[in-house]
């Protein structure tokens, strides 16, 4: 009896081990996960226009469907990106996820202050190898680290009512997202 | 015989029990840091590289991409204020007032994420469409049949979710506002 009772509790020790092992290593493993679902139709460093939700098909679960919204998957090895997106007149934001979704950064039309949204993305390496008087003179770039080499952006804007879907869409339809090559200093 | 029989049975408590302690985890929402006010709750942390690894994995499994606190939060209400599970066939009754956002949006899912057919193709609202009274406070009726005013149709399922998403509010971010804020009441008023 006691033999079963330590071999139960053996087994239920390693079972929290088998829980804690399982959810860590989920995201890592997910194939049905945003970034998964993305990857198969958004193109590398370009922006790709995501369709609006409907009840029958949607791009990943849980959409607002208030937004229009674009992704720009993206990959650092060849050097830093550059984004632009144009803001649209109710309320445009820009999320940065890494491969397993994870949000590390975003910004809204407000913080940015103008009626463009221009940003560069770099890994923490790239960003050290800037020239650093161009660092100091464009105090008014923005510039992103990215922790991992590939990720993905998103790009949405709202359309306060259904009429200005439109206006929201081709407000998105302006970003763009390319690759800048090495960095080398101008001037 | 006896020793391969116990490592048998001790492997197969292991599996079930770190299994289903999984499975109970990923799909019963057990990530920390929940910010719940009424029948709403948020996980603000889920949108930052703080995010725990519980959160992480129920983000992987769902498929979708969690807002970023910079840009707002989002809050899922499964149950009305009673506890009871939000059926799409009862008529039920979103009252009050929002926290301060710039925008803010509503909208239904049935419990695979997805939206939900119905007549009128309306599948949530924005802060700008609402009607409101002379207050500023709000009813938005959410059920199978039409109805006056702010009309969320269910579709008739069986079992839906709400979510409530404020952009650009400091919701979430300061610990200040936190659960002081007011979220509008959940109330089930007649069921057939």
């Amino acid at each position: 009896m006691i033999r079963w009772l330590l071999l139960f509790l053996g087994g239920a020790l390693l079972g929290g081990i088998v829980h804690l092992t399982t959810v860590i290593i989920m995201p890592r493993t997910a194939t049905q996960d945003a970034y998964s679902r993305l990857a198969r139709i958004a193109p590398v460093n370009t922006v790709t226009a995501l369709p609006l939700p409907t009840p029958e098909s949607a791009p990943m679960p849980f959409m607002d469907s208030a937004f229009a919204s674009a992704v720009c998957r993206y990959d650092l090895s060849q050097g830093p990106l550059k984004l632009t997106v144009p803001v649209s007149l109710a309320y445009t934001s820009v999320s940065f996820y890494t491969p397993y979704d994870v949000a590390y950064y975003a910004i809204n039309d407000r913080a940015a202050g103008r009626r463009i949204i221009e940003l560069e993305l770099m890994t923490a390496e790239q960003h050290n190898q800037l020239p650093e008087d161009e660092d100091i003179t464009a105090a008014d770039r923005l510039i992103v680290e990215s922790p991992t080499l590939t990720g993905l952006i998103a790009i949405r804007a709202l359309a306060p009512d259904p009429g200005l879907m439109p206006m929201a869409q081709g407000s998105i339809a302006g970003a763009r997202c390319e690759q800048q090559g090495e960095p080398k200093p101008s001037r | 015989m006896r020793l391969l029989l116990g490592s048998l049975f001790a492997l197969a408590v292991a599996a079930v029990v770190g299994l289903g302690a999984t499975y109970l985890a990923l799909t019963r929402g057990a990530a920390f840091g929940a910010l719940s006010i009424g029948s709403w709750t948020a996980w603000p942390k889920t949108g930052t590289v703080e995010a725990d690894p519980y959160a992480r994995a129920e983000i992987s499994r769902s498929g979708r991409l969690p807002i970023a606190l910079g840009d707002g939060v989002s809050f899922t209400a499964q149950a009305d204020d009673n506890g009871k599970l939000l059926d799409g066939r009862c008529d039920v009754i979103l009252s009050g007032v929002t926290p301060a956002a710039r925008y803010w949006t509503l909208s239904l899912y049935n419990m695979n994420g997805e939206l939900v057919a119905n007549s009128v193709s309306r599948y949530g609202f924005t802060s700008q469409e609402i009607v409101r009274n002379a207050d500023g406070s709000f009813e938005i009726a959410v059920g199978p049949r039409a109805n006056s005013g702010n009309w969320l149709p269910t579709g008739g399922v069986e079992r839906y979710g709400l979510v409530l998403r404020f952009y650009d509010t400091a919701v979430g971010v300061s610990t200040r506002a936190g659960r002081e804020v007011p979220m509008p009441s959940v109330s089930t008023r007649s069921c057939p």
